[in-house]
């Protein structure tokens, strides 16, 4: 559309931006002499696929037992959860183009409804949590925590709530065309608001002092050396389920609308699609996601309190995401790793610094590495595939793999 | 009966400037329509009105007896009207394959969205046949030549078997083979679908069309067959004095602003 007019007034390019190094991939692998998919291509096929799928589920099997050391095991239990998160923030950020900077919302909800239940745990059926006599003038559980003394309830309310919540505000929001920064602000601003009300509603949320003196958790106890052994299974499973729904949704049709929607919003429109849902659908798996994060982190961080949902570790999330590199599956959960690794690693040999080191690190990334560690891979694996000999024959035409196009797929 | 489609008094209007000024005219069933003025006729604002991306300021538009006005974009394509741009708007990001089984599916339901695509649709076979990019299935749009792009959104187009097909420029920037076999595609399809074409090109014009509707300053100067519209000096007047603006150096006078377009005026009567 060259003509302005068929385009809305769009302050979104800059932050709507579909990540770099798409759409243009494909005519840099196709050389003189043949076809030369990347070394990444060439992992994503098939095969490929399957043993970078088996590695992973692998390592994390064995990942108490490589770390070895069971106040690390939960530091790396915290940190699954956190990739957890990232795995879903990158469908709606990096897929679905939604800036979305109140994650830590969703992770909240998790978090507190599960925290609910944990408080709940630690005393006698019909008696209140500790802070609740401290704060509280009744003495009967609000009506809002009595359904949280069932783990089944919490664990549903969890992920549900976040989707919901997600939903609706997706469904008003990008109905009403909000995208770009605007969706940004508005996103932060939950964060803000979110952070408030728990302040605010002591009574239900013991305030900034939040909720905690979780020793006992599903059962377990909190200093028996093999609870966190038991928490990080549990955040690798939700980080497996996680990677599961991610992948599963990429691929299918409904992926490629949410890329085609990122690409041209107004486009998809005219396919017949109605953009909105697919970026609401999108905006809800992301909560989703984060809110089952959320409610595993309740029992491994040991506390749920305000600050950790408000604006700040909110746009960190972000960060994770871009570190790891947009629009891919792998990357965001590698960049949530790796951030909490150095997180804990700097922070204990230089507690004050590490702020500024991840500063930093987050203006190296978007300023030189804007494909995150996924971009760098892409390029390495270009190089090396380079060397490798090519596949297929001549290039006259070419294209991606026509082969399988001409014999698998035809027939249905 | 009922015209399959009918545009009553459309007015469009842009803080106080009528792109489109009281256009009444209606389409019958199977109808290859084109729609040719010059820049800045408001040919593409009628186009954009049909399909909901502008909304009318007055009048109405009745798509087989029904009210288009207010209806969303995307359910006015569910509704059987399908539309081009003028530049080709292809995802880049996808494949030629994905680009046109998204297109085909567009009937399908949420749930039913979220399943994988197996295999190649015999629809979605055929088109790729059809435009001519078989071989470049499995390539990203966005490495596609422009000629490429045209025909594979004019494939998405086509995949989804609209009752109704609205082109804007589709031959803009086509070599004289591929213009040729857009037009013979127009001709073929017509009939089955009701087809209307905005092209300023004179020469294709008289290879394809029969009926023509002349757009000048949001208004119809003029409806009839390629003759006579040919021959009728108020049209020629409206293009020649463009062409002759554009001849003595007075293009960037042109009021729609689309200067870059301006020799296009000249290309009109040759
Ligand atoms: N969104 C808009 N805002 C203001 N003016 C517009 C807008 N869209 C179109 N116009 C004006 O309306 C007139 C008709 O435009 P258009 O329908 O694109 O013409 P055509 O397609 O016949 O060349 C032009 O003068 C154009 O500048
Ligand atoms: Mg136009």
């Amino acid at each position: 559309m060259t003509t302005t007019k068929n385009e809305y007034p769009d302050v979104s390019s800059l932050v709507d931006e579909k990540p770099p190094g798409e759409g243009v991939v494909a005519e840099a692998d196709v050389t003189r002499d043949g076809y030369h998919p990347s070394l990444s291509d060439r992992l994503k096929t098939g095969w490929g696929r399957r043993i970078i799928l088996a590695i992973a589920v692998g390592v994390l099997i064995a990942g108490p037992d490589l770390i070895g050391d069971p106040t690390r095991t939960r530091q790396w239990a915290e940190y699954l959860c956190y990739a957890t998160v990232a795995v879903g923030l990158d469908l709606a950020w990096g897929y679905g183009g939604m800036l979305a900077l109140g994650q830590g919302v969703f992770f909240g909800l998790g978090a507190y409804s599960m925290g609910m239940y944990l408080s709940l745990e630690q005393v006698e059926p019909g008696q209140l949590p500790q802070f609740m006599s401290l704060y509280g003038d009744n003495d009967k559980l609000p009506l809002l925590w009595r359904p949280f003394e069932h783990l089944w309830f919490a664990g549903v309310a969890a992920v549900v709530v976040p989707a919901l919540v997600a939903g609706l505000v997706g469904w008003l929001v990008f109905h009403r065309r909000i995208r770009g920064a605007y969706f940004a602000l508005l996103t932060q601003a939950t964060a803000l608001v979110f952070w408030l009300l728990l302040i605010g509603q002591l009574k239900l949320t013991a305030g900034t002092n939040g909720l905690t003196n979780f020793s006992e958790v599903f059962g377990h106890n909190k200093y028996d050396p093999s609870t966190p052994e038991f928490l990080y299974y549990l955040a690798a499973g939700a980080l497996l389920v996680a990677l599961v729904v991610a992948r599963h949704t990429v691929n299918s049709r409904y992926g490629k609308l949410l890329v085609a929607t990122r690409d041209g919003e107004d486009r998809v429109q005219f396919l017949g699609y109605d953009p909105a849902k697919a970026k609401t659908i999108a905006f809800a798996l992301a909560a989703g996601m984060a809110g089952l994060a959320g409610a595993l982190s309740a029992p491994i961080i040991g506390i749920v309190a305000p600050d950790q949902f408000a604006v700040l570790p909110s746009i960190l999330m972000i960060g994770w995401v871009a570190v790891g590199g947009r629009a891919t599956i792998y990357g965001p959960m590698i960049g949530a790793l790796l951030v909490g690794v150095l997180k804990t690693r700097v922070s204990e040999s230089h507690p004050e610094n590490w702020q500024y080191f991840q500063g930093l690190l987050f203006i190296v990334v978007v300023g030189f590495f804007p494909g995150g560690l996924a971009g760098i891979w892409r390029k390495l694996s270009g190089a090396v595939s380079a060397r490798l000999p090519a596949r297929g024959g001549s290039a006259d035409e070419p294209s991606r793999a026509p082969q399988t196009l001409a014999t698998s797929e035809v027939a249905s | 009966m009922t015209a399959e489609l009918e545009l009553r008094d459309v007015v469009v209007s842009f803080n106080g400037f009528r792109a489109t000024d009281g256009v009444s005219m209606s389409i019958e069933q199977g109808e290859l329509r084109f729609l040719i003025g010059p820049n800045g006729a408001g040919k593409t604002t009628l186009i954009d009105v049909i399909t909901g991306l502008t909304p009318v300021t007055e009048g109405d538009v009745l798509f087989r007896g029904e009210s288009l006005v207010g209806v969303p974009s995307h359910k006015i394509v569910q509704k059987g009207i399908g539309r081009s741009f003028q530049t080709p708007t292809v995802f880049q990001a996808l494949t030629v394959l994905d680009n046109l089984d998204l297109a085909a599916s567009f009937k399908m339901s949420t749930l039913k969205l979220f399943r994988k695509r197996r295999g190649i649709s015999a629809a979605v076979a055929d088109t790729m046949e059809q435009i001519g990019l078989t071989d470049s299935a499995h390539r990203v749009a966005g490495a596609l030549s422009h000629g490429q792009k045209q025909w594979l959104e004019i494939g998405m187009l086509l995949v989804q078997q609209p009752r109704m097909i609205l082109l804007d420029e589709p031959v803009a920037g086509m070599s004289p083979q591929e213009r040729a076999a857009t037009g013979e595609l127009l001709q073929r399809l017509a009939g089955d679908h009701t087809i209307v074409v905005i092209e300023h090109d004179m020469a294709f014009l008289r290879s394809y069309a029969e009926k023509v509707t002349v757009l000048h300053e949001g208004k119809i100067l003029l409806e009839g067959t390629v003759d006579q519209v040919q021959g009728n000096p108020l049209v020629q007047e409206v293009y020649l004095g463009r062409a002759r603006d554009a001849r003595s150096g007075h293009v960037a006078s042109t009021e729609s602003g689309e200067a870059a377009q301006a020799p296009d005026a000249q290309e009109v009567l040759s």
